[in-house]
């Protein structure tokens, strides 16, 4: 594969390269530390390859215009921080009903409110899953380094345009704002997911058993789009039947790419007593923890990063549980995550939450010398 | 009526769901008329529009249709004009949905004149939710939440429009569908921010408890207030609502009907075209790419 020449970039910037390359080409958005330079940057990159940008009134505005561009057939995504992402919440709850795909950046900061404008944190990752009124499946991925951020935002477009929803990308303030080396795919060497929307005659925008691209409006093909629970084509219905069909399918499109969907990393022991499960920038600290228990004192220490959090990995964790005496869960919010891995572990494995919320970074240390106590 | 297109209706979506004596169906069909009239493609047209009994209008319409959330649809259309500029844009939304939870994007897409035509159906009052007052329910009318008449003054749509910084501006009446028709074909014509305001009623949960009588009743009302632009002889009349007529009209009678009590004045209110934003985004854009071209080379550098 070829590669772009090395470039010193910040997570927020690389999101930027992500999803040009992924094939972005409307942005809306409002300004907010920690995602503004992500907006910046669209509005300096997009009009070059024939983009829109544009700065809407509010951080709800900017949600609908995303959905709207994409409703015109362009791939859209916006980014917000915290309060933002709050404010955006009834209309990606419309994006999922009415299955168009977009992307949504939170680039997590210390909440509730305005909270600690901007210290790192890691309070959004249930909000990702429930923050919208209703049932409603929901793709969230979580990179933990510069690259990884880069990758993961193509994924995301790929991902919102494969199953039609709404994917949020959870950075944090860490990841936002750190500066890496990476060498990026020079342009044209990513899989990209490509709209197919030859077979527009019997067109059917919600169908039962595929999910067709949507059309984009103004192709002639005339149907409805609502946030109310719709038929085949779009049109409201209170029938308990269709309502439970519409259901199960919106649930179903994502749940049956579990393995398509979620990704994870995993390094250390092979038959660890204690896994490390942890995600965003906390897998750093957790990585210099694990170098030390596993490498130097030679522990049965690992460590999963959940780059996929929603759907969960849950299949990862209840393997491990049966293997490990210890699933230690740093994060940098008042327990989370942890809430889904006991779940999945089941009594099999003791889960420990490792959680700093003042504002600053869990250290390698405190991870260690958790690991330390499992060990003694 | 005659220019009335059925291809541009939904029929096996009818009946709709809006009660007897509602203005929506006549707003829809002066809507749809005017877009026969004006000539548009079929497949060129999209309808946006937000939450409540008018924005049902989107589902009985054959064109791209996007029924959004509460207060949104002007943000929404944003989006989809921008990704699509040849779309010719209507976006239905009622009184409380365009100004009053939607008030924000209303203003800001009047004040980037982009070429959006709004339609609002104003009905002085939330219908769907049965009854709570809006900003342009009028001053001491009553409603489910204002049992004593509301204390809020309400907005003047069209001023709000025009000082935003739309570029068409005009107030048509349920009564009047023929005008209404000629006005919404007025605004589609505008490149830029278009604002058609449709008075209109809704005898169950606005007439009835302001006891405005039937809806024939409310309809010959608001066809009697009705008085057009070119009557009325300064511009700050064709703006303003008459408060004056509406205090004379209480005294003399004690009527409970306030049957007198504005003037309504109908017709373009406003037009003066100026520069439209999407057009003009794209101007830039063809710019940007020939200047940008040379660049773009020496930024795509290979390694392997």
């Amino acid at each position: 594969m070829k590669y772009r020449k090395p470039q010193l970039l910040q997570g927020n910037e690389a999101c930027v390269e992500g999803a040009l390359d992924a094939g972005v080409r409307f942005f809306a958005g409002y300004p907010i530390t920690p995602s503004t330079e992500i907006a910046e940057g669209m509005a300096r990159k997009l009009p070059r390859v024939g983009g829109v940008f544009i700065q809407m009134e509010d951080e709800i505005a900017g949600m609908a215009a995303v959905i709207g561009a994409a409703v015109g057939g362009k791939k859209s995504l916006t980014a917000t921080s915290g309060p933002g992402f709050s404010l955006k919440q009834e209309n990606i709850g419309y994006a999922a009903i009415a299955e168009i795909p977009c992307v949504i950046v939170n680039v997590q900061r210390f909440g509730p409110s305005t909270g600690i404008p901007t210290a790192p944190a890691q309070g959004e990752v249930m909000q990702a899953r429930w923050g919208t009124h209703g049932d409603r499946p929901i793709i969230a991925l979580s990179p933990s380094s510069v690259y990884e951020t880069y990758y993961l935002t193509t994924a995301a477009v790929n991902f919102s345009q494969k199953f039609r929803t709404p994917v949020i990308l959870l950075l944090d303030e860490v990841v936002g704002h750190m500066r890496e080396k990476v060498s990026l795919p020079a342009s044209g060497r990513l899989m990209v997911e490509k709209q197919n929307y030859s077979d527009i005659k019997e067109y059917k925008p919600f169908d039962e058993r595929k999910l067709p691209p949507l059309v984009p409006f103004g192709e002639g093909v005339y149907y409805h789009i609502t946030g109310l629970v719709h038929d085949e084509h779009g049109f409201p219905t209170r029938h308990p039947e269709v309502v439970v069909r519409f259901m199960e399918r919106l649930h179903r499109k994502i749940n049956h790419h579990r393995k398509e969907i979620i990704m994870t990393d995993y390094t250390g022991h092979v038959e660890p007593k204690v896994c490390i499960i942890t995600y965003g920038c906390t897998v750093r600290s957790a990585r210099a923890a694990l170098q030390k228990a596993y490498l130097q004192k030679r522990w049965p220490v690992s460590l999963l990063n959940l780059q996929t959090l929603w759907p969960f990995p849950a299949e990862e964790v209840k393997r491990l549980a049966d293997r490990c005496d210890y699933l230690l869960v740093p994060e940098m919010n008042m327990g989370q995550i942890v809430g889904e891995v006991e779940k999945y572990a089941h009594g099999k494995a003791e889960v420990l939450g490792i959680n700093r919320y003042d504002g600053d970074m869990i250290t390698p240390g405190q991870i260690f010398q958790h690991i330390e106590g499992c060990f003694s | 009526m005659k220019s009335l297109r059925e291809e541009f209706l939904r029929t096996n979506k009818l009946p709709h769901i809006w009660c007897p004596g509602c203005g929506n169906g006549i707003v829809t069909a002066a809507l749809v008329r005017a877009i026969g009239k004006v000539g548009f493609e079929q497949k060129d047209v999209a309808v946006v529009s937000g939450i409540g009994c008018s924005s049902r209008a989107a589902g009985y319409l054959n064109f791209n249709t996007l029924h959004t959330t509460h207060g949104r649809a002007l943000a929404f259309a944003t989006g989809l004009k921008l990704a699509q500029p040849g779309l010719k844009v209507f976006v239905v939304m009622g009184d409380g949905d365009a100004t009053a939870i939607g008030g924000n994007h209303f203003i800001h897409a009047a004040r980037r004149n982009i070429d959006l035509n709004a339609i609002i159906i104003n009905n002085h009052i939330y219908g769907m939710t049965g009854g709570q007052h809006s900003p342009l329910t009028p001053e001491g009318k009553k409603a489910t939440t204002a049992p004593e008449g509301t204390l809020e003054r309400e907005f003047n749509i069209l001023e709000l429009a025009v000082s935003a910084g739309a570029t068409y501006g005009a107030r048509g009446t349920a009564a009047q569908p023929r005008l209404l028709e000629k006005l919404i074909v007025g605004a589609s014509q505008n490149e830029g921010f278009s604002v058609v305001e449709a008075m209109s009623t809704c005898p169950v949960s606005y007439g009835r408890r302001n006891r405005l009588g039937s809806a024939v009743d409310m309809l010959k009302d608001i066809k009697q207030r009705s008085v057009s632009v070119e009557k009325l002889e300064t511009k700050a009349e064709t703006t303003r609502p008459r408060r004056d007529i509406a205090e004379e009209g209480a005294e003399e009678e004690g009527e409970t009907h306030d049957k007198q009590e504005e003037v309504i004045p109908v017709g373009v209110i406003f037009s003066r075209p100026a520069p439209e934003f999407v057009e003009r985004y794209y101007r830039g854009l063809n710019k940007e790419k020939e200047g940008k071209e040379g660049k773009e080379e020496k930024e795509g550098q290979v390694e392997s």
